[in-house]
């Protein structure tokens, strides 16, 4: 068995892989929030990144396919996981007291499948348009303006970016323990960075649809 | 004090369990739990009922033996404290509690709380050692190992083996109880030249005993009697990544079984 | 019974090399064809399992835990011994021999003792190249420390868990020949006969205790490596699983059993707080240290330790022994907490303890220094007793600790059955009368990894061994004899628990053969005894079948063995008219209350053999001969 395989078909492996495909997606996701709050200086400013992006072309393609094939090894590794885990305790107990985990922790697994859910509900408005009741194509701002006055869109992004944030705070403290970056002289700042990622990231996001329902956003 | 208790009984392996529910009357705030449990199986006795059957020996915090899911916390509520040296004081008259077995697939009940631990010694068997065949030593202080490390190293190795970090992890796992041998033995200098090999054979028995992966809910740790840290599976999580990057095919160990 | 113990002729300081040169050697391609049975994994028997192994022999290891790391010598927690002279303080070989041949009261043989002291220094070496993380200073050394009232340090200690990681090293090391194939291990199963064909041990039959099954196990030799038999006095510090079974079955089918009333009684453990007490807990004797033992100076006293001053208490450790004082060595502590106790000045509930004071400690270092020496015991008594050691005065009292008597063996650790071995605690050992603190890890250590791999190679070289297997008539006529037994506890239904019985001897042994005995005493035990075994077999009540997981019924067959077993120390005890080590008969004292040895009647291993069903056990002696040093009486005042 090579290595890399190996890995993969350990289960501490797995944790590696998703460690590693969430560091990619949190990294698209810095640069994503912070192009997108800046709509508050001017909608316009999100068309020109739209247009960036488009002119990066082939490049695009491969950030796409990268992203692609991060979420899907992120989803089939968590679906095994989540399925090794059920196995390892068929029977449950009759009372049990959890100690220690944590809200973010214990939401991990649907906090998951409801990002899946809106990865695709999310590409099918703001990129393919298919959702969008006034789509542009080009016209970045103006789809985010527009999209987000649907009010139950705007709750539902809402939503999502809550466990987006849960997700953020249990995964980003999680991938220091999955690989192995500790050193007890830090270790406490472990739990502050992934607060405060979480915060950020899913916080900034949350400005639009928060926005958008105050009527903020036009 | 009165103490009623809910506790698992299951005749055999194979055999369909259910909770029984007793009464301990005559509690005295001095005896340590498994006392108050060895109270309730000599009324069991009397009554010509069978008694509890769990499993304990050394009875002071040690051997590892005892288990006990007790109130839904695996060796009851008292932080860093096996079963057998919780005692009932830390109960108030009429409490009622719930004593279960640990439950795990890879730890099958043989009996009401008694389950079959063994694959942990398995686990071991894959890689938790140091070849050093009897004579082959050289002398204890040609070695030198900084206190620290080796504190470091003895707080990873007090691990009892109990499995209290099975049966409280969400998901299963084994990973603390693995990760703290791998550890041990990868701090050391005498666990370097089979450190890789180590790692690799380890974690592969794990998985192949049934136990989940680790979603570092930190369960276990808050569990654990010897209050193994979370450090150790960063530390074994790290070793497993450098082992594979270091391109070494993850071959069995000469004596492993892989 | 005739002994020959096999030492070898020359100096006490070659006698071990020159038998090393004169030992058989199996060869290497025989080694696999030679089938080793080993009851036992803890410190004794999983390091000789494991060297085994190693050098190739077949090896089947035996224990009634579930796994072999849980044996009772994990529970050890102060250090071990080896004459290093790391700290440079003029340790050597011979100061460990005199220390400990001393230490047993002149009651040990001075080729064993020598030898062990020699092979002290491997046993460290060998535990540090397997990972064990002993203690170190600063400069990455191994840490040292001085033990039980030794001159010197030479204790080497893993934190208080040193048994525990020297028993994890040796368990690794069996693990590491389970996987390679060369061990099978059977855990969770109870060797309840030793089998033994033309004359030679060949096997034994063992008690699944998962399915209840009996199975017969056959090789070439059998090793004992079954630890102690304290648990004989119920409350003891040792774990709850402790037996004399396998050893006692031995001696049934011929081998003798030396010394059995030579019994350790630790001075400082956690006393008994109720009817409900299942067994006693160990606090280190490194606390004796600092801490500063008393009672009140008046029987009756109910006044809380603070509410007594200075005046009215009594340190009788420091009046009576002024050198040693709180360090005075365990025997003689434990009888002096008996005496005061005994005139009714204990402390606690059933006024059976004493005090173990830190408080001028405290005032002399700080509690931090305190808290930083003994932290972990105080948490720990803490946890037991429910009371902070910090503000009030530990309760402490002596309980059975370790037994020095075991199944006699020669020089190469074989019993008086050819084929048999037994090593570690379960020997009748190299402690004499008494055990010095950390000598016990040593000597099974050194019996598993140093001399039982070379000597039992020796038997096997030497010595025609018939093609024998389990389906052979002895075995089957075992198995049948533990069936009959397990039937008839099963049958009897009676109307008392068998942890009943277990107390009600374990308590009549304390009173009449525990640390301080008499003729009076064991006369009374012995008749009580058999009357209590008769009761036993009459009225026990062993619920369940035994098919299955029976923890009722592996106690009862443990109670069975001690409950003969029990009469057996007593003769032994009465026997030995002079006081020695731990065996103190209140008729064989000096004036000043010290033990009176009687060496021109009583310098021998007392050999126990069995009579025959219903019989009593016949008494032989092994001659002790003192070559190389002279007998000396301990003084301590
Ligand atoms: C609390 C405590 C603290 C101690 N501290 C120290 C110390 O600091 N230093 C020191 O030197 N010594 C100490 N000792 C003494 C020392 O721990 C023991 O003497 C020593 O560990 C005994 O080792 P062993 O291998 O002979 O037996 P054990 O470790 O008792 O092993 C016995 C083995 O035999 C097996 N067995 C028994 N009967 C059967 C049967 N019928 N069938 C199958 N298997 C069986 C058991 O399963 C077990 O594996 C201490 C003892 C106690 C009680
Ligand atoms: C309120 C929050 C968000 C807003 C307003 C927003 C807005 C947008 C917009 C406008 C686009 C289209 C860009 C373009 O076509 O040029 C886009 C694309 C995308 N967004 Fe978001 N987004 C938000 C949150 C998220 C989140 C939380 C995720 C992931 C979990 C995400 C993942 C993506 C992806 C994968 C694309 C497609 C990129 C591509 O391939 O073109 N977005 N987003
Ligand atoms: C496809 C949708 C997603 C699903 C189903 C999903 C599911 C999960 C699950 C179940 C875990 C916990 C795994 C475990 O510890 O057992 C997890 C961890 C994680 N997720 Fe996701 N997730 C998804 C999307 C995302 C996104 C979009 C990001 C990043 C922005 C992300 C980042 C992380 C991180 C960093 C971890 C921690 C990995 C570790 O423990 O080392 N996930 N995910
Ligand atoms: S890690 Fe802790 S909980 Fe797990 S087996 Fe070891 S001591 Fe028990
Ligand atoms: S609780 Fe379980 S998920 Fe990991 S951190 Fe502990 S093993
Ligand atoms: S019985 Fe040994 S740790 Fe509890």
């Amino acid at each position: 068995m090579s290595p890399l395989s190996a890995l993969w078909h350990a289960t501490v492996g797995k944790k590696i892989v998703m460690a590693v495909t969430g560091i990619v997606m949190v990294l698209f996701l810095i640069s994503h929030v912070i192009s997108n709050v800046l709509i508050f200086s001017n909608p316009g400013h999100l068309d020109s990144y739209g247009a960036w992006l488009r002119s990066l072309g082939p490049l695009l393609w491969i950030a796409r396919a990268v992203l692609l094939a991060c979420v899907i090894l992120h989803g089939i590794a968590a679906w095994q996981l989540t399925q090794r885990a059920h196995a390892a305790r068929p029977d449950g107990y009759d009372k049990y007291e959890r100690q220690v985990t944590t809200y973010a922790g214990r939401t991990m697994r649907w906090g998951g499948v409801l990002l899946a859910v809106f990865i695709v509900f999310h590409i099918l408005h703001f990129t393919t348009g298919t959702f969008h009741p006034d789509f542009h194509p080009g016209e970045v701002g103006r789809n985010v303006i527009t999209g987000m006055a649907v009010t139950p869109v705007a709750i539902f992004y809402l939503v999502a970016m809550l466990a987006l944030g849960a997700h953020l705070w249990h995964g980003t403290w999680s991938v220091f323990q999955t690989l192995g970056i500790n050193h007890p002289a830090w270790n406490r700042s472990r739990k502050v960075i992934a607060i405060g990622l979480a915060v950020l990231i899913a916080g900034g996001f949350a400005t639009i649809p928060l926005a958008a329902l105050l009527g903020w956003l036009r | 004090m009165r103490i009623t208790l809910k506790v698992w009984r299951q005749p055999g392996p194979a055999v369909a369990g259910a909770f029984h529910t007793y009464h301990a009357d005559d509690v005295s705030p001095d005896m340590s739990f498994l006392e108050m449990l060895d109270v309730v199986n000599e009324d069991l006795t009397a009554k010509g009922e069978e008694p509890i059957a769990f499993d304990h020996d050394c009875r002071e915090g040690i051997c590892g033996t005892c288990s006990l899911m007790i109130d839904g916390v695996p060796h009851g509520p008292k932080r860093a404290t096996t079963t057998c040296q919780l005692h009932m004081r830390t109960y108030e008259d009429g409490d009622v509690i719930v004593v279960e077995p640990w439950r795990a697939s890879a730890f099958p009940v043989l009996r009401d709380l008694v389950v079959d631990r063994t694959a942990f010694d398995r686990i071991i068997q894959a890689g938790g050692f140091v070849t050093a065949p009897t004579g082959s030593a050289q002398d204890g202080n040609a070695m030198l190992i900084p206190k620290e490390v080796s504190d470091l190293a003895m707080d990873a190795a007090a691990c009892i083996g109990c499995g209290a970090c099975v049966a409280a992890c969400p998901n299963g796992s084994a990973t603390l109880f693995t990760a703290a041998k791998v550890s041990h033995l990868a701090l050391l200098p005498q666990g370097q030249p089979e450190r890789q090999r180590r790692v690799q054979a380890m974690v592969r028995q794990m998985d192949a005993e049934g136990f989940g992966g680790c979603s570092n809910f930190g369960e276990c740790e808050a569990a654990c009697p010897k209050e193994i840290s979370l450090e150790n599976i960063a530390r074994m999580n790290r070793e497993l990544l450098r082992a594979t990057l270091a391109q070494r095919p993850a071959g069995r160990m000469e004596s492993g079984a892989g | 019974m005739k002994f020959d113990a096999k030492i070898p002729a020359g100096p006490l300081e070659e006698k071990w090399d020159r038998h090393l040169a004169n030992l058989k050697l199996v060869s290497p391609t025989n080694k696999r064809k030679f089938h080793i049975i080993m009851v036992g994994s803890g410190l004794a028997g999983a390091s000789a399992a494991a060297s085994l192994a190693e050098l190739g022999y077949t090896v089947s290891c035996f224990c009634f835990q579930d796994s072999p790391r849980r044996a009772h010598s994990i529970a050890a927690q102060g250090g071990i011994n080896a004459a290093k002279n790391y700290q440079n303080d003029g340790d050597s070989t011979w100061r460990l021999f005199y220390d400990t041949i001393k230490g047993g009261d002149f009651r040990s043989r001075e080729a064993n003792v020598y030898r062990l002291a020699q092979v002290s220094a491997n046993i460290i070496d060998q535990c540090v190249a397997q990972g064990v993380p002993f203690a170190r200073d600063y400069g990455g050394l191994l840490a040292n420390r001085s033990f039980g009232g030794a001159q010197v340090s030479r204790t080497f200690y893993a934190r208080g868990q040193t048994g525990q990681q020297l028993l994890l090293g040796a368990y690794q090391a069996l693990e590491r020949m389970i996987a390679r194939g060369s061990v099978t291990m059977y855990s969770r199963h109870e060797m309840l006969e030793l089998v033994v064909v033309d004359g030679q041990a060949r096997g034994i039959v063992a008690r699944d205790m998962i399915t209840g099954k009996l199975e017969s196990f056959a090789g070439d030799a059998v090793v004992l490596a079954t630890g102690g038999y304290g648990n004989v006095f119920f409350l003891s510090t040792n774990a709850k699983g402790c037996n004399v079974t396998a050893a006692f079955r031995a001696y049934q089918k011929g081998a003798g059993f030396a010394n059995p009333c030579f019994t350790q009684i630790h001075p400082t453990c956690i006393p008994v707080s109720g009817e409900h007490q299942s067994k006693l807990t160990l606090m280190s004797e490194s606390l004796r240290n600092d801490g500063r033992v008393w009672v009140p100076t008046v029987g009756g006293d109910k006044r809380a330790a603070d509410a007594i001053p200075t005046g009215e208490r009594d340190y009788y450790l420091e009046r009576k022994y002024p050198s040693y004082g709180n360090l005075a060595p365990r025997d003689i502590a434990s009888r002096a907490a008996k005496e005061v106790c005994d005139e009714g000045r204990g402390v606690g509930p059933g006024g059976r303890g004493v005090y173990l004071d830190f408080a001028s400690a405290i005032a002399r270092v700080g509690e931090d220094t305190i808290r930083e020496r003994y932290g972990n015991l105080f948490e720990m008594y803490e946890r037991i007793t429910g009371e902070n050691p910090y503000v009030v005065p530990m309760r402490i009292f002596p309980a059975v600790h370790y037994t020095m008597g075991g199944l006699w063996v020669d020089y190469n650790l074989m019993s008086t059955i050819p084929g048999l071995h037994v090593t570690g605690e379960a020997n009748f050992s190299d402690h004499g009368a008494n055990r010095l603190g950390a000598s016990a890890l040593m000597q099974g250590l050194a019996d598993g990894y140093f001399i039982l791999p070379y000597t039992i190679g020796d038997y096997l070289a030497g010595t025609k061994l018939q093609a024998v297997d389990a389906s052979h008539p002895e075995f089957k006529a075992a198995e049948a004899r533990c069936k009959a037994q397990i039937d008839r506890l099963l049958s009897i239904n009676g109307t008392r628990s068998v942890d009943s019985f277990h107390r009600e001897l374990g308590a009549l042994m304390w009173e009449q053969c525990g640390m301080a005995r008499n003729r009076a005493g064991l006369e009374t035990a012995l008749k009580r005894i058999p009357e209590l075994r008769a009761e036993f077999w009459e009225n026990v009540r062993v619920p369940g079948s035994a098919a299955t997981l029976n923890q009722s019924l592996e106690k009862a067959g443990r109670v069975a063995d001690f409950m003969e077993f029990a009469e057996m120390t007593c003769l032994d005890a009465l026997t030995r008219e002079e006081s020695c080590g731990c065996h103190f008969r209140t008729e064989y004292e000096t004036p000043d209350g010290e033990a009176q040895r009687n060496d021109a009647a009583f310098t021998h291993v007392a050999v126990w053999e069995y009579g025959g069903e219903g019989k009593r056990p016949i008494r032989n002696i092994e001659p002790l001969e003192f070559e190389f040093v002279k007998l000396a009486t301990r003084s301590y005042k």
